[in-house]
């Protein structure tokens, strides 16, 4: 593909007015396997929010209920403060692009950009040369002039993705809905539209969710990151909030490495498998908690203070450095944690290590 | 080092690739399957030509002239000109409905549709003449309006309809399963009516199966002996299809003019395959990219 050079200063779009959306207690049932359980959200205008999950958790769903290709069991949709489950998909001039493109493949990349213009009733439909004059502008803003004439089959993956992009833009949507964009594409070509999304985003200024399981594409291109599991919002924040101040085990868990073990808190120090672990909090009354810690924060103990101690089931490359995979405590769970290359020893040998940096979790 | 084995020379041998039989036996497989062919297909479809022209083009010509084989060409112009658009319609509709939307008794609609192709013909038939003949659950009802479906055409075109509903819709149920419903969820998330993406985007989709569906269901509805033997009644110059007259005129010992209308049915085949041949060739690209995705 063509690489994706930064855009010029003059290349703008006209938009419908973004607008701030509000979803309240919405919930989604499919037969009685509830995907959605009661999420609310509040989103400005021309903000660029990534819906961040592990498959499976609901954020598909979402998405579709903000375009109107699926009803709610239960909740509120609003767009700028007016309620939009009302309308059918067709009146809510959203623009969305799905993970498989769903390009039209009998059209021309000219017309699949155009259908949004075309079907429309002949009030409000431009003429044949503003179509063009438009159809023309947006190729230029996703950066295929010239391909106008191509058929879908005849683009790569990711210009296929930015047809899908400029479709959805063509009918100046107010709010603009990306499922997995770049799911299906290859990790360069990722990285490339990924910045070109985020430059075309702050040109053009659309209300944009964007749905993506990438951690890193999350929190690279989003003013908020969303993160949901099994239905439910997790945590709302920005890229630091999330990462450094994570709300829930799952959070910790899921951005970045980690390893998450059962403790109890009793007088201020922290045991695990009723041996202390040489960390301290500021709580004295006794109560289970969780343990995180991420592999590249702890040092090992070498003597006998106290330290989560555990043997050494696997070890493998990582980076500069060796991850030691560990079984620690009465029940066997896994650790992972980063030494120095050199450091190791052999496979079964019991090692003792302390977390630098680790969070404490309600159970 | 000296453990290291080396390769067993006698294995290379042992993977050859699939289609590396001897020529002889390659020859002699393309050999036998051509002359099963030629016994079973061509040898006939020959015969049946030469029958009809052995007495030249001027004798052929003459004997499709007479009053009543024209009628039965006609006829069966007509059935198939009602039954083909009725099955258009069912098909698409059917096959819509059953690939884009979840519904209770789709499964059973599904087997419905195969019924035909498991009934034999005679039977379909008999079901006609039990529904509206003059002895039949609707038969005194609709002679009381003076509507006579058995013995006339409406039986013949409702028979024909039966038989060849399965193929439109089962050559575009499949298709229309692989495309799933996306192109028209974005058709109507970029603001397209639900009318506007039935015909800009589903239909589209599936023009080439479609035609396919047509072609085969017209060759079929203009072929069909068996259901329509059993509602028309044989009424000469009026109720009788060109299969229907091929019998008759056999029967009377008229074996030119029986292979003059057999060779019009063998010509409506050919032409339905090379018709679909050319399709797939000349459109083998927009095909492949309707099916892929
Ligand atoms: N049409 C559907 N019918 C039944 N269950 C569905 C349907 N769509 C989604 N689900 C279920 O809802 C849950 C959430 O799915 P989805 O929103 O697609 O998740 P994500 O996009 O985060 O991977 C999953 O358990 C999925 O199996
Ligand atoms: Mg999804």
């Amino acid at each position: 593909m063509n690489a994706l050079t930064p855009l010029e200063a003059e290349t703008s779009i006209a938009l419908g007015a973004p607008v701030d959306v509000t979803i309240d207690a919405v919930a989604k049932d499919f037969g009685d396997s509830p995907a959605l359980f009661g999420v609310s959200l509040d989103v400005r205008a021309g903000e660029l929010v990534a819906l961040l999950g592990p498959s499976g958790s609901g954020k598909t769903t979402l998405l579709r209920i903000l375009a109107g290709l699926e009803a709610p069991s239960a909740g509120r949709v609003l767009f700028g403060g007016e309620d939009a489950l009302g309308l059918p998909v067709q009146d809510r001039n959203i623009g969305f692009v799905f993970q498989h493109y769903a390009l039209f493949r009998h059209m021309t990349v000219f017309d699949n950009i155009a259908f949004g213009l075309t079907v429309r009733p002949r009030a409000s439909r431009p003429a044949k040369a503003e179509i063009r004059r438009r159809v023309l502008h947006l190729l230029n803003l996703v950066q295929l002039t010239g391909l106008e004439k191509r058929y879908p089959t005849q683009l790569s993956g990711g210009q296929r993705q930015r047809v899908a992009l400029a479709r959805a833009l063509a009918i100046e949507p107010r709010l603009l809905l990306l499922d997995e964009p770049f799911g299906a594409l290859d990790a360069q070509v990722r990285k490339d539209l990924r910045r070109w999304l985020r430059e075309i985003h702050d040109r053009t200024g659309h209300t944009t969710f964007f749905v993506t399981h990438d951690q890193e594409e999350a929190l690279e291109l989003a003013d908020r990151v969303v993160v949901m599991s099994k239905g439910r919002i997790e945590q709302v924040g920005s890229a630091d909030d999330i990462y450094d101040r994570p709300a829930s085990p799952f959070v910790f868990s899921f951005i970045g490495e980690s390893t998450l073990l059962p403790v109890v808190i009793e007088g201020g120090a922290v045991t695990f498998g009723g041996d202390p672990t040489g960390l301290d909090v500021n709580k004295t009354e006794r109560r289970e908690a969780v343990l995180g810690f991420r592999p590249h924060d702890v040092t090992l103990v070498e003597d006998d203070a106290p330290a989560i101690r555990g043997r050494i089931v696997a070890t493998r490359r990582h980076g500069g450095r060796r991850r030691l995979e560990l079984q620690v405590g009465p029940d066997h769970l896994r650790a992972e944690i980063d030494v120095e290359v050199g450091d190791e020893q052999p496979l079964g040998t019991l090692v003792g290590f302390r977390p630098q940096r680790w969070r404490i979790f309600p159970a | 080092m000296t453990d290291i084995a080396a390769p067993a020379p006698h294995h290379a041998a042992r993977f050859q690739p699939a289609a590396t039989e001897r020529p002889a036996v390659r020859v002699l497989l393309t050999v036998v399957a051509l002359a099963f062919l030629g016994l079973f297909l061509v040898l006939p479809l020959v015969s049946v030509f030469y029958e009809a022209l052995s007495a030249g083009f001027g004798a052929f010509v003459k004997a499709l002239g007479g009053r009543e084989t024209a009628s039965a060409i006609e006829l069966t112009l007509l059935v198939a000109a009602i039954s083909v658009p009725a099955n258009l319609v069912f098909g698409l509709t059917a096959s819509w409905a059953i690939a884009k939307f979840e519904f209770r008794g789709k499964s059973l609609l599904i087997t419905l549709i195969d019924l035909p192709f498991s009934v034999s013909p005679v039977t379909a038939g008999l079901i006609y003449v039990l529904m509206f003949g003059a002895q039949g659950y609707l038969g005194p009802l609709l002679a009381e309006h003076g509507i006579k479906v058995i013995f006339a055409v409406p039986g013949i075109v409702l028979a024909t309809i039966f038989v060849t509903f399965p193929f439109i819709a089962r050559e575009l149920i499949p298709i229309m399963q692989a495309q799933g419903t996306q192109d028209e969820e974005a058709a109507l998330s970029l603001g397209a009516s639900g009318w506007q993406t039935f015909f800009r985007v589903t239909l589209p989709n599936v023009k080439w199966a479609l035609l396919y569906g047509v072609l085969l269901c017209n060759a079929r509805a203009m072929g069909e002996f068996g259901a329509v033997s059993v509602v028309s009644g044989h009424i000469r110059g009026k109720t009788n299809t060109m299969p229907l007259q091929v019998e008759i005129l056999y029967n009377e010992y008229m074996y030119r003019a029986a292979f003059a209308v057999a060779s019009l049915l063998a010509l409506l085949a050919l032409v339905t395959l090379i018709v679909k041949s050319i399709l797939e060739w000349r459109y083998a690209d927009e095909i492949a990219a309707t099916r892929r995705h």
